[in-house]
């Protein structure tokens, strides 16, 4: 029948015709896009000192999401479960380094360099040791038995011992917020036309980004990251081959909780932190491993610098700007849009149907 | 893996479900008809919830056992979240989809209450059966009864918006997403005190005070019924008869609904989608009509709460309360519509009065000083995992789902893990 009409035109307009129609939703979602493309360009015009100081703010916020990102897309990568616990995990890391910090070591700005770069190293290494023992332990206590059983009860147990960690970490340290001392210097990196960019935020990235290169090395080249995508791909033929699944499935959990230690030590050296700053930061993170497609690893970093980047942007541009007020807001539209218009995320190798 | 099916022993065939070894009681019981076997437990409860206004201050007054009663109104308090755990068994218990963000309904229909049911929108004058307050006050005041069924359907408007973009995703996605909407309501109240100078939801101050429920002057001086609830001296009272009344119904559509073609497709949805897809249930309508339905009692639950307590705050509503109700059902046993109740009952039990009592009755035999109730949602997510880890079935099981989780009818499992 098509055909039929196509038979008088010339073929190009008749193959134009033909042409597979973009669906409303991905219309509609191009037009976000679009409006957010005009938004970031009219505040840039207006203002770019602003601009690029608040870029560079949410650079590094975006870094330190990244960290926390890659254990939910880690974890969900090899069981198809959002681990609800992980952003818990994450701030009782950053609370037990900030014991160390402030107790055990007893750093404080006054500290002599060598005194403080040891110190932070050696702070470095224990809370990757806490935080890859909490998240191991927690899926042999509360997952492992589960994983035969159907899925949502797994993901119930996530969400209720996501509450059991907060609890303890309020249980040790109290409501306060704890701060650590300015250990890594304010001073400026560079300052071009009024845009600052300061050590401490150049620090995360240095450190973030060797991190990230030796994760995806571990995953790519290593024996145990072969087993890890086999058993991400396949857990039955995994195993069939000889792959400890259930070994597999620990050593993950403990990689994903390293990775919230060192996060969780990046984090507390820019903000503060409390029980309850996981929650929030969970959700923040598992939008960017969303976005960014989850069970994607590079897809995680992406993700979690966009969303880190929207949400500077939202609250420190000045034209048509929301504020801190709706940041939760938004970066929950963000995740529902994504979801609604582009379900594999912006990398992604899996959908959401597919898990 | 374990087997479970192991447990099926000659021994327990010859005694099939009742009666068997129970001894004399035991035997009487099994030989009543089936009709007053069902009725009786429900008919005894029902008795003693209906009585329990009058005989509060004597059982309270049981020495150290009185502190377990909880006064009338937390009770009341008690039953409202109840309600909302009921609501919330349609979505996850029936359905199977994990709804996080419940408590969005909650505050939907408080707001609606609040707009709908007080002086908030001083631009307007609009009286519809309003008790208690003089008939030129400004705002819209519509008839708590009213407010209650439009609270019920315009949540449930919100549900099915809520849920069309999100329902075709499956699982744990849903859950996620429904948790962002949780956090998005509140703060879009929160917030909205100007959107573009009108004033909607009046930010953090909330919307106080909200119109009690109550039948009016006229028929109160006909037949006695009460005026206004709120100005009543048995207040109380009238507002747990109220919320009980609520409650049945909830409980009434819920079982009702359970064993409706409706309800079936919700199961048929919970234990396979795909097979329940290629059975020609159409799957998105079906989840919808469960986000719908749960949506529906969750306003109700919440319209009522406000008009209880006389306001609409945005304080009210965090996400640990979704995951409070969510433990309810968990408790009780997931599609069990009166193990739901129990649970429902217990653990709002706990949560208004009960962890207080229980930790200032610790503490003084341990001499210790320990504030449990500050670690109420650390509680309720030990009993969440400890429930899935060793009961998945809850309290009161329902029927269906013990048999499903035993003989392994759900979802591909990912794989067996030797233990």
């Amino acid at each position: 029948m098509a055909t039929q009409r196509g038979t008088g035109l010339p073929s190009r307009l008749d193959a134009l015709l033909r042409r597979p129609r973009p669906r409303v939703v991905s219309l509609v979602g191009l037009a976000l896009v679009g409006v957010l493309a005009v938004w970031l360009l009219v505040n840039l015009v207006k203002n770019p000192q602003d601009f690029f100081t608040v870029f560079l703010i949410g650079l590094t916020t975006g870094t330190v999401y990244a960290l926390a990102a890659l254990g939910y897309t880690l974890v969900y990568g090899i069981l198809q479960l959002i681990n609800f616990a992980h952003g818990d995990v994450f701030a009782l890391s950053g609370l037990f380094a900030s014991t160390m910090i402030l107790t055990v070591f007893e750093l404080t700005e006054e500290s002599a360099a060598i005194v403080i770069v040891l110190g932070l190293l050696a702070t470095t290494l224990v809370v990757i040791a806490f935080g890859a023992t909490v998240n191991a332990v927690i899926e042999r206590v509360a997952y492992r038995r589960l994983l035969a059983a159907p899925r949502v009860t797994l993901l119930i147990a996530a969400v209720g011992m996501s509450f059991l960690v907060q609890n303890i970490a309020l249980a040790i340290y109290d409501v306060n917020f704890r701060r650590v001392p300015e250990l890594i210097p304010r001073s400026n990196v560079f300052s071009i036309g009024g845009v600052n960019y300061q050590w401490n935020k150049l620090s995360v990235i240095l450190i973030t980004v060797p991190v990230l290169l030796a994760l995806i090395w571990l995953v790519s080249s290593t024996r145990q990251g072969k087993a890890m995508r086999a058993t991400a791909q396949n857990p039955d033929a995994a195993a069939m081959v000889g792959i400890d699944v259930a070994r597999t499935i620990s050593f993950t959990f403990a990689l994903a909780g390293a990775l919230a230690g060192i996060g969780a030590l990046l984090f507390l050296l820019q903000f503060n932190i409390r029980y309850d700053t996981g929650f929030e930061l969970g959700l923040i993170a598992f939008t960017a491993a969303v976005l960014g497609g989850i069970g994607n690893l590079t897809g995680a970093v992406l993700g979690a610098v966009t969303i880190g980047l929207i949400q500077a942007f939202n609250e420190g541009l000045s034209w048509y700007t929301p504020g801190s007020d709706w940041t939760r807001s938004i970066v929950f539209g963000v995740l529902i849009a994504i979801l609604v218009f582009r379900p594999q995320g912006l990398l992604g190798e899996q959908t959401p149907d597919r898990a | 893996m374990s087997e479970p099916r192991g447990s099926e022993s000659p021994e327990h065939a010859r005694h099939p479900a009742t009666g068997g070894g129970l001894g004399p009681v035991g035997e009487a019981w099994s030989g009543l008809p089936p009709i007053v076997r069902r009725l009786l437990p429900l008919g005894v409860v029902l008795a003693l919830a209906l009585a329990y206004p009058y005989i509060v201050s004597d059982l309270r007054g049981f020495g150290v056992a009185g502190d377990f009663f909880p006064q009338l109104s937390s009770v009341v308090i008690i039953l409202v979240f109840t309600m909302m755990a009921v609501g919330l068994n349609v979505v996850v218990g029936y359905c199977g989809l994990l709804d996080l963000g419940y408590v969005a309904f909650y505050a939907a229909g408080a707001y609606t209450a609040g707009w709908l049911a007080s002086g908030h929108f001083q631009q307007v004058n609009f009286h519809l059966g309003s008790v208690g307050i003089s008939s030129e006050a400004a705002g819209i005041h519509i008839s708590l009864f009213l407010v209650l069924l439009l609270a019920g359907v315009f949540t449930a408007a919100a549900g099915i918006v809520i849920g069309l973009p999100t329902l075709r995703l499956r699982g744990d996605y849903l859950a996620i997403v429904t948790l962002g909407f949780g956090e998005i309501i509140p703060q879009v109240v929160r917030n909205g005190d100007d959107f573009g100078g009108f004033n909607a939801t009046n930010g953090t101050f909330g919307i106080n005070p909200i119109d009690s429920p109550g039948f009016g002057t006229s028929l109160s001086d006909a037949v006695g019924l009460p005026a206004s609830f709120q100005q009543s001296f048995q207040r109380e009272r009238l507002f747990y008869w109220s919320i009980l009344a609520l409650i049945l119904f909830t409980v009434f559509c819920c079982v009702r609904l359970r064993d409706s073609r409706l309800g079936r497709a919700w199961i048929a949805i919970r234990e396979d989608e795909t097979a329940a897809a290629a059975m020609g249930i159409p799957l998105m309508r079906t989840k919808t009509w469960a986000y719908a339905i749960g949506a529906f009692f969750g306003g109700i639950a919440g319209a009522f709460y406000a008009s209880f307590k006389s306001g609409a705050f945005p304080s009210d509503f965090f996400f640990n309360i979704s995951v409070f109700l969510l433990c309810m059902v968990i408790l009780g046993g997931l599609g069990s519509v009166w193990g739901v109740v129990a649970g429902g009952v217990l653990l709002g039990w706990l949560n208004v009065e009960g962890l207080a009592v229980l930790g200032s009755k610790f503490n003084d035999a341990a001499g210790t000083n320990i504030e449990i109730a500050k670690y109420q949602f650390g509680i309720y997510g030990a009993i969440i995992v400890v429930m899935m880890l060793f009961r998945p079935t809850g309290l009161i099981p329902e029927q269906r789902r013990k048999r499903e989780l035993e003989e392994g009818v759900h979802d591909e499992s990912l794989y067996e893990v030797s233990k």
